[in-house]
């Protein structure tokens, strides 16, 4: 009887909730796979679909974005086992699905903790609340490359962001695993779009996109790229977070939510 | 008379397995209690016998006690907040998974329609674990200093309106904190409660980290006033809450009561008046009546009351009143006995005093405890249906010509739950809202309910919030 020949997966991009190749036919060699080599057109793409999806994801209540979320832990504990194939250190998979359930209560707590009622000397009401910023553009970190990639997405998203994320150039197989997660967690499409490529090529138009609201270079290494690409986002304001190398397993606080959030405060006066 | 003839559309209730009687659960299991005796749990709706359920003693909620403290000192207190929330994220997807069964078994047990318990109670249930899930790792972050503490053992009693939401309310936030609890439902309304214990099983919730002892009053002091006990929690009526704040006097025990109301329903003559009256009605005929922050007390302007009441009356009309399994019942059955006798003594006291009482054409079932909605007009301030909580679907109607009149007429009162406004003009119901003395205002709306925003009283209603980030404040040492 003859061993069975498996059936080998195709890495692709996730666009819009759809898994597409790269409109460029272009694919790269890494982890004994060939995965997407993304362009600049399926980047514009990815900003396209991240856009579409903002009104309906920050419209969605925060309530049913918290239970998102945390629909995304139960789909990722189911393959556990698949990470940890794929070489993810497994108390590192853990930890990343652990992320999802810390994420995931935040989407109703984060007004409570980071807004409220100011007390103006005069009679009006007035009311600050937090408010989601539109399109992240994300560059994941390279390493770890799952609980670096969730840590860094979930938390632009809970709030109501939608997300255009480079994954890790160097191990992006874990990353494309998890898209094919959230595309089974009840995110709507759009919500996180993520490609697979060289950095260093699609990364520069991320930061000039007139279309994309902030940018985390979180993942990125290079110095002198990560200069170029805060100077490209200044072309439209874009929140900037700076590149960094945190310890991933620690408390990760609130930085990365309020980061990309905006403040908007209601004045109403108060008379008969 | 009636408008459209409506065929019954009663929800099945083979989604429920009632057991024919219920033990206490305690440290993780049902037992039999040991110095009580039973309870008969009945449908208010048919007066059928339900389960027997069993009524804890003094030596039972002892054992009850204990077993939380062990639970408390061994495993939920050292236990990382991260793995308190899976718990409890594990019990809000059970309640929704089994969400149909728990409307379905708390319409039966409490009367309320179906309608309510299905669409509003059982996802709420769900909604509050669900958000004090997510507090149970994040409470340096709640503005209670950077390491909070639990208190140990909560000692809850709740009552018979909400039953699995009054739950809900008190173990959550309790568990979230890192407390454990010893919760005694309502003698007529424990099958919802015993029902969660189950689901505590079935989430492998460690023992002796919620426990149920069901009973009656007795069952309640000794609960209340058991040495063991850290922190009470009670929702109920102002006078058994005066009596625990009483008991516990000269005791560490922390306090929290959420009690009675009479809240005033205020509507101006710039308000859409069919929009207000819908809030009127959902204000009072929401859950029978049976309901502490009902607005049981309608202030219309003078200039609008005409169309306020002639608008009322013929949507009062409309409401059906019947079998609380059918799908298209608005108003279902008064839980006992003995709250439809208090609702008719008071009632009859308002006829007498002087008001004049009106109910719509409504036939009753012939069987059960039930009372047609009722609005009493020509109320003043000194009449005791405008004074005392009737927790029943009965409306008392007073007016006013002025804003600072109708704060004045709302105000007055011993209670001070919550309030409604119903105006065009934002700034009045700013302006109104602050010069309320009532721990919830709404504002074009009435009995909006949400885990996020806290809920509790002024003066007589109570102390304490519960819901949202100040909910945790009752349960952790600050």
């Amino acid at each position: 009887m003859s061993e069975r020949v498996a059936v080998r997966k195709t890495y692709k991009l996730f666009i819009g909730g759809k898994f597409p190749r790269s409109e460029s036919g272009r694919s790269y060699p890494v982890q004994n796979s060939n995965v997407a080599l993304a362009s600049r057109k399926d980047l514009r793409d990815a900003v396209v679909a991240a856009r579409a999806a903002v009104k309906a994801w920050s419209g969605t209540t925060a309530y049913n974005r918290g239970q998102v979320l945390y629909r995304v832990a139960e789909m990722l504990e189911g393959r556990r086992e698949q990470f940890v194939a794929l070489g993810e250190p497994a108390d590192e998979v853990d930890a990343a699905i652990d992320r999802w359930v810390w994420y995931a209560g935040w989407s109703d707590k984060l007004p409570q903790v980071y807004g409220g009622a100011n007390p103006v000397a005069g009679p009006y009401f007035n009311l600050s609340a937090p408010e989601p910023t539109g399109v992240v553009g994300i560059v994941a970190p390279a390493q770890p490359s799952l609980l670096g990639l969730v840590s860094v997405v979930a938390p632009a998203i809970v709030t109501g962001n939608t997300a255009v994320v480079l994954a890790s150039e160097e191990r992006p197989l874990a990353p494309v695993t998890l898209a094919e997660v959230l595309a089974t967690s009840d995110l709507p499409g759009g919500v996180v779009n993520l490609l697979t490529g060289r950095i260093a090529e699609t990364a520069p138009h991320l930061a000039a996109h007139m279309d994309v609201n902030a940018l985390d270079l979180t993942g990125v290494a290079d110095g002198e790229l990560a200069r170029t690409l805060e100077e490209a986002a200044a072309a439209n304001l874009k929140r900037v977070l700076r590149p960094s190398s945190p310890d991933w397993t620690a408390d990760p606080g609130t930085r990365r939510m309020t980061a990309f959030l905006e403040t908007k405060t209601v004045w109403h006066p108060k008379g008969v | 008379m009636a408008l459209f003839e409506y065929a019954p559309a009663p929800e099945s209730r083979s989604v429920v397995d009632i057991k024919p009687s219920y033990g206490l659960f305690i440290n993780g299991e049902f037992v039999d209690p040991t110095d009580g005796g039973a309870l008969k749990s009945i449908n208010p709706a048919s007066e059928e016998v339900l389960a027997e359920v069993a009524e804890a003693g003094a030596g039972d909620v002892d054992r009850a006690v204990r077993a939380a403290r062990a639970a408390y000192e061994k495993v939920w207190g050292p236990m990382p907040g991260r793995d308190r929330a899976k718990y409890l994220f594990r019990i809000a997807r059970l309640i929704q998974e089994r969400g149909r069964e728990l409307a379905v078994l708390e319409s039966l047990d409490n009367g309320k329609p179906i309608r309510e318990s299905r669409d509003v109670d059982i996802p709420l249930v769900a909604a509050y674990f669900f958000y004090y899930a997510g507090w149970a790792d994040k409470l340096p972050y709640a503005g209670f200093g950077s390491d909070p503490r639990p208190l140990g053992v909560a000692g809850q009693v709740i009552p018979w309106n909400f039953p699995l939401l009054m739950l809900a309310w008190k173990i959550a936030p309790a568990l979230a904190a890192g407390n454990t609890v010893v919760l005694k439902p309502a003698e007529t309304t424990p099958l919802t409660a015993l029902l969660f214990a189950e689901i505590c099983q079935q989430a492998e919730l460690p023992a002796g980290v919620v426990n149920i002892v069901t009973g009656a009053g007795d069952t309640g002091r000794a609960v209340v006033t058991h040495p063991g006990v850290d922190k009470v929690a009670f929702t109920g009526s102002t006078e058994v809450g005066r009596g625990i704040a009483k008991a516990i006097a000269g005791t560490r025990k922390k306090l929290t009561l959420e009690l009675g109301g009479k809240a005033a329903n205020i509507v101006f003559d710039d308000a859409p008046i069919d929009q207000a009256v819908e809030g009127i009605v959902n204000g009072i005929f929401f859950n029978q009546g049976h309901v502490c922050c009902a607005g049981s007390r309608l202030l219309v302007q003078e200039s609008v009351y005409d169309a306020v009441l002639e608008s009322l009356k013929r949507r009062m009309a409309r409401l059906r009143v019947g079998d609380p399994l059918d799908k298209n019942i608005d108003i279902g059955a008064i839980n006992s006995a003995a709250q439809l006798e208090r609702i008719r003594t008071l009632s009859e006291i308002g006829a007498q005093e002087g008001a004049e009482r009106w109910s719509p054409p409504c036939e009753l079932p012939d069987r059960g405890f039930w009372f047609a909605p009722t609005i009493f007009t020509g109320v003043s301030q000194a009449h005791r249906i405008a004074r005392e909580e009737i927790f029943g679907p009965v409306l008392s109607v007073l007016t006013f010509r002025t804003p600072a009149e109708a704060v004045e007429k709302a105000n007055n009162t011993p209670y001070g739950l919550s309030a409604g406004v119903w105006t065009d003009k934002g700034s009045r119901i700013l302006w109104m809202a602050d010069r309320l003395r009532a721990g919830v205002v709404w504002a074009n709306t009435f009995n909006k309910f949400d885990p996020t925003s806290p809920f509790g009283g002024y003066k007589e209603s109570g102390y304490g919030r519960e819901g949202g980030r100040h909910g945790l404040e009752a349960y952790l040492d600050v």
